[in-house]
């Protein structure tokens, strides 16, 4: 309840916009995320689970009830962890915002955000949940609505509002069809009550469930938000949104289908390993086509999401098959993996942010050079790019490697079409693995590598401190995830075996991570890893000093075939990077291309330009979600005609609609 | 299957290099000479890279006549490498036109000391049929600083490598 | 084998690995050499080139910065701490708990990805492509990679790469069975993808358009040439020792005494030399590949991998 104190305090600092009040505004962030940090860490340590409720507060539903376990536990810990480098970070990066955009809503609605998203874990009754989850939402819809002169952000938080409200609709759903039976709505009774239903009943409430915490946490197909609100929004609240929010789409899930519901067959799980398979693959695909650096990262937020819930899934399917160690240990992989995922996403749109703040554009190809003009963000964001890359030794390699790991035993499953299945999946894991390190080689390269393309990237300077502060405090945190591995790990370990009722060892250091497998042994060290890679850099690199030439180093052109003089047009861009991919999936892509060549008005032989676009298709939009729309749109015009204006009309429909009500009543015999 | 039937029946096609022909010794100019530490470094792997600097491509011809199988420079240690960073030695044929001028010059700097010149052929020496045309800028050893000159028009592939393997000082035998 | 022993076994592993992958380039130079009936260098040829290396000055381009003076150093480490991980010499292997099949791979695509950037760092044209080029393929190769290693792990119960050796050593019929060999011919196709032989690249190209490991390292010259130079020779030595020793393991002793480790070496170094032979033909006979056909050849080996698993599994 301390973080409720610590965020909520800032709201009350929407006086001034001065940069007192942007500091003041983001310490109360800052230390609401600390009291939260501290709360989580204390109940995954061993404290056992607490409840609070204020019953008075929204009486009529039942009241506000609290209740901190393990899994919320695990997703405060995860909310804090971003909060506060991402508040820190915003200081410095809202300064560019004073005199055009309201800096008292931003920070107003910063802190409100952080602590609905902050509460939405520990909601322990249907109407908190989804009290906390709509704030979470609304705020978060007026923090990417915070550039509002721009017509691309405007779109982007409508289409965000338009999913989000249609998911809230699906939860609804969801939760009154459990809670149907059930004597209050406290998840307590929801427990109970999901055990009385039939199987056909819980596969429906799961699949309204997943139709709005998938929506949420961006699975394909309902992922079309994402690229455009995560880009649009600024870059402290995409880092929160794309590190954060949508993780509690996966939280939902594990609340709902794991903890309420208890699992079910195995069609729960293969739906959400096809789905997830899909996800990744295709957001990675997506991700490798970008030249917007934002909207890469958002595209590679729905991989890595697509992992998660590939994860999630396996351990869903490993429950329904009884294997629950083998359950246990996906689910602790793809918490883990959140973690990760949280931790360098939030570095790597931080970084994108200061890119942004530095040339004012998203465009990669008007970026380069960077790495020279910007002596923080380079490193930090190289460290972001190993890291979601899965290399070692950073952190996406233990939780990738923990994750093909906890999907093996699923092919030796009796069951023909599960055992494909996974060996399918294990397959597009592979694949998305090296799409993506090829992806954040074009995204990494392309920005801060070679010369600048353009007068912006040439004239870049660095971020201001408490920008600089941020990023350094998340890479750290990637290093300490990756370094740390064994009692995360342990940690998350604990959380998912608690979900499935195994019993939980305490988290304990060890050096080795060693696992029992079907029918061998699987183990690392992620320690020895970290120390072998960095020591034996170190050794090389003394060898070589030892051994080599002492002749100094040289500089010199760069060697262009005697070419004189090199120019930004004779580089890499970012399209031409992705052009080779661009033609092999061109299955997915069905790119167009299109040349324009302006000949010279007197002959021929001489050109004067020559213009290329080329495009890929957005399959989802065009196919998916213009159809609905056109319908919606269409049916809209048709129920337009029942507003005839005139008063009679209105009264009329009172009438009727009051008749018709009373009918209902006395029919079904409600007093 | 036929090819490696061919391999067999063929055999070994490398001709020992043998010392210089009558006559060829004054077709070798050594113009600076190529210190010790340089001679010991190249002594037993050479890397070539070729820069054609305007020349009319029979010179090119006989150079690739080395990577052959009858003149195999290979088995000396010697091997052609696609960019100057990882040459030791350039291989300047032609006249230099005004327009390799600078390239070869960019060339030259480009390659890590200690570096060599070899330059192939009449035109790279007195400029050849080309000397005082509109389009030349000067032979090679008033652009980059020359080694050895190897006269010919075109020299023989042999001659090259002797020339090359003559400004290191090196034995003509593999 | 256990405690300092054990180190001193991984060390020397990593020590022999080191001094045999010039050798074996120089190998396969010497076959093909002799295939085009030349004398060609003599087999020892590439360690006189690296000596020669180290000892030049390094040029580095005004443009590049600390990645790329960093980036041989990285590639050069991560090929070496494979070296740690594999099965060479003896089995179990001192640093079994270290790492397993899945980290071999994921430390090659380390070295991979720091590669790439280098070639992007300079801001030249070929770099960029090469760049391009590479992490195009080694994305495509990935899956085809795990296939093959999860039709591995199936039959000997996990990825651990000891345990890999010891179950094929166990059941020697194992090694001529479908799932096995399948997995050997995908394994074989991606080897030459990854290290940049023919039919994917030719190494000895001088023609930049059809290049695309070597237009990455253009611009480096005297010790990192050197390192780098010498860690995709380590490469390519890793993926042979994986290939001769995870499918056809007798000569991976498992009893530590010197006489037994001296006669895996001789093994050992024999099955390279096998490899070599094979892949020294295979690049005589076949031609290079263009490059939007080398996604085909790497689906064929995806295929092959799949049908590999399924046999793994049909058959337990």
């Amino acid at each position: 309840m301390v973080a409720a104190y610590g965020a909520g305090a800032a709201v009350a600092l929407l006086a001034g916009s001065g940069p007192v009040a942007r500091a003041l505004s983001a310490a109360g962030a800052i230390a609401g995320a600390g009291a939260g940090l501290l709360l989580g860490l204390h109940a995954l340590a061993g404290g056992g689970a607490w409840t609070v409720a204020v019953p008075e507060v929204v009486s009529v539903a039942g009241g506000l009830l609290f209740r901190l376990d393990a899994l919320g536990a695990l997703f405060l810990v995860l909310v804090s962890m971003v909060a506060a480098p991402a508040a820190l970070y915003g200081v410095g990066y809202s300064a560019a915002y004073a005199g055009r955009y309201s800096l008292r809503w931003l920070g107003a609605m910063l802190n409100l955000f952080l602590l609905a998203t902050s509460l939405v874990p520990l909601a322990d009754n249907v109407v908190t949940f989804l009290l906390t989850w709509e704030a979470m939402s609304v705020a978060s819809y007026f923090l990417v609505l915070t550039e509002r002169d721009r017509p691309e952000t405007v779109g982007a938080a409508n289409w965000y509002l338009g999913m989000t409200q249609v998911g809230l609709a699906f939860l609804l759903a969801s939760f009154l069809g459990l809670g149907a039976e059930s004597p209050t709505l406290d998840f307590a009774d929801l427990r109970g009550a999901a055990a009385g239903l039939s199987d056909a009943g819980r596969g429906v409430l799961f699949a309204l469930a997943l139709v709005g915490f998938g929506s949420k946490a961006g699975l394909i197909p309902l992922h079309v938000w994402l690229p455009r609100a995560h880009p649009a929004a600024p870059s402290h609240v995409s880092a929160l949104l794309s590190g954060v929010m949508i993780k509690l789409g996966i939280y939902g899930l594990l609340r709902v289908g794991l903890d309420l519901l208890g699992g079910g067959p195995p069609w729960w799980g293969m739906l959400l390993i096809v789905l997830g398979a899909g996800s990744a693959v295709l957001g990675v695909l997506y991700a490798l086509m970008e030249d917007d650096i934002k909207r890469l990262l958002a595209y590679s937020s729905v991989e890595n999401m697509g992992i998660i819930t590939l994860g999630v899934g396996a351990a869903f399917l490993f429950q329904s098959l009884a294997m629950p160690r083998a359950a246990a240990l996906a689910l602790a992989a793809a918490l883990y993996h959140v973690l990760n995922h949280a931790a360098f996403k939030g570095l790597l749109f931080l970084g994108a942010g200061s890119v942004l703040h530095a040339t004012g554009t998203r465009n990669m190809n008007r970026h380069g050079g960077l790495i020279h003009r910007m002596r923080w963000t380079g490193p930090c964001f190289l460290v972001g790019a190993v890291a979601i890359a899965g290399l070692p030794p950073l952190n996406g390699f233990f939780s990738e490697w923990l994750l093909f790991q906890a999907l093996l035993p699923g092919i030796g499953v009796a069951s023909p079409l599960i055992a494909v299945l996974m060996v399918l999946a294990l397959g597009m894991l592979a694949l998305t693995a090296g799409l993506a390190a090829a992806a954040f080689v074009k995204c990494f390269g392309i920005t801060f590598l070679a010369i600048p393309r353009s007068d912006a990237a040439a004239a870049a300077h660095e971020a201001p401190v408490s920008m600089r502060a941020g990023m350094v405090a998340l890479a750290v945190a990637c290093a300490g995830l990756a370094a740390g591995a064994l009692p995360v790990l342990a940690t998350t370990g604990a959380v998912a075996a608690g979900l499935f009722g195994l019993a939980t060892e305490p988290p304990a250091f060890r050096l080795w991570l060693t696992f029992q497998t079907p029918a061998g042994l699987a183990r690392m060290s992620p320690p020895a890893i970290v120390v072998g890679l960095l020591g034996g850099l170190a050794v090389v690199w003394l060898a070589v000093r030892v051994f080599a030439s002492r002749r100094p180093l040289r500089w010199a052109d760069t060697w262009g075939c005697g070419r004189v003089g090199q120019t930004p047009r004779m580089e890499y861009t970012a399209t031409a990077y992705a052009e080779p991919l661009r033609r092999i999936f061109s299955a997915v892509y069905r790119p167009t291309e299109d040349v324009t060549v302006d000949h010279h008005p007197e002959s021929r032989y001489f050109v004067q330009s020559i213009a290329y676009r080329a495009s890929i298709l957005p399959w989802f939009e065009r196919y998916l979600y213009e159809p609905v729309l056109a319908r919606v749109r269409r049916w809209g015009r048709r129920a337009q005609s029942v507003q005839s204006g005139s008063v009679h009309a209105y009264l009329a429909y009172v009438v009727v609609a009051l008749v018709l009500l009373l009918g209902v009543l006395l029919a079904t015999g409600a007093p | 299957m036929l090819l490696f039937a061919k391999m067999l029946r063929v055999g070994m096609a490398t001709v020992p290099l043998g010392p210089s022909l009558p006559g060829e010794t004054e077709l070798l100019h050594l113009v600076r000479e190529v210190d010790r530490e340089s001679r010991r470094l190249f002594g037993r792997a050479l890397a070539i890279r070729e820069v054609d600097a305007g020349s009319c491509n029979g010179c090119e011809v006989e150079i690739t006549g080395l990577t052959s199988p009858v003149y195999d420079s290979e088995r000396f240690g010697i091997h052609f490498v696609a960019s100057p960073r990882h040459a030791d030695l350039l291989l300047v044929t032609g006249p230099v036109t005004r327009n390799m001028e600078v390239p070869l010059r960019k060339t030259y700097e480009a390659t890590p000391s200690p570096k060599l010149v070899v330059a192939v052929g009449d035109c790279a020496r007195t400029c050849g049929v080309f000397k005082g045309s509109y389009a030349v800028a000067g032979s090679v050893d008033q652009v980059v600083p020359v080694n050895a000159f190897v006269d010919g028009c075109p020299p023989e592939p042999a001659a090259i490598l002797r020339g090359i393997l003559t400004a290191l000082r090196r034995p003509l035998r593999a | 084998m256990s405690g300092l022993g054990g180190y001193a076994l991984a060390l020397g592993q990593a020590g022999l690995c080191l001094a045999l992958a010039p050798g074996l380039i120089g190998l396969i130079r010497w076959l093909k050499a002799r295939m085009q009936n030349r004398r060609g260098a003599p087999v020892w040829q590439p360690y006189l080139e690296l000596r020669k290396l180290f000892a030049k000055e390094v040029v580095v381009s005004t443009n590049a910065s600390w990645l790329f003076r960093l980036a041989p150093y990285v590639v050069f480490t991560s090929t070496l701490a494979v070296t740690v991980l594999l099965p060479i010499l003896a089995v179990p292997l001192p640093l079994d708990g270290v790492g397993d099949l899945l980290v071999v791979v994921y430390l090659l695509l380390l070295g991979t990805f720091f590669l790439a950037l280098a070639g992007l760092d300079p801001g030249s044209a070929f770099g960029g492509m090469g760049a391009s080029r590479e992490m195009t393929v080694a994305a495509l190769a990935e899956p085809t990679i795990a296939m093959a290693m999860f039709a591995l792990a199936l039959g000997a119960g996990s990825t651990n790469l000891g345990q890999i050796v010891a179950r094929a050593l166990e059941r020697p019929a194992e090694a001529v069975s479908p799932g096995y060999l399948l997995a050997f011919t995908a394994l074989f196709i991606v080897t030459l993808a990854e290290t940049g032989r023919l039919p994917v690249d030719n190494p000895a190209t001088h023609l930049e358009l059809t290049m695309i490991h070597e237009a990455m390292v253009l611009e480096y010259s005297g010790r990192y040439l050197a390192l780098i130079e010498w860690a995709a020779a380590l490469k390519l030595l890793i993926f042979f020792s994986l290939l001769a020793n995870l499918f056809v393991p007798w000569g991976v002793t498992a009893s530590p005494g010197a006489g037994a480790l001296l006669l895996a070496a001789l093994i050992y170094a024999a099955k390279l030399a096998v490899l070599a032979a094979v892949v020294a033909v295979f690049e005589t006979r076949v031609a290079k590949l263009r490059l939007f056909r080398v996604p085909e050849l790497l689906s064929v080996s995806f295929v092959l991998a799949l049908l590999a698993i399924t046999a793994s599994f049909l058959s337990r």
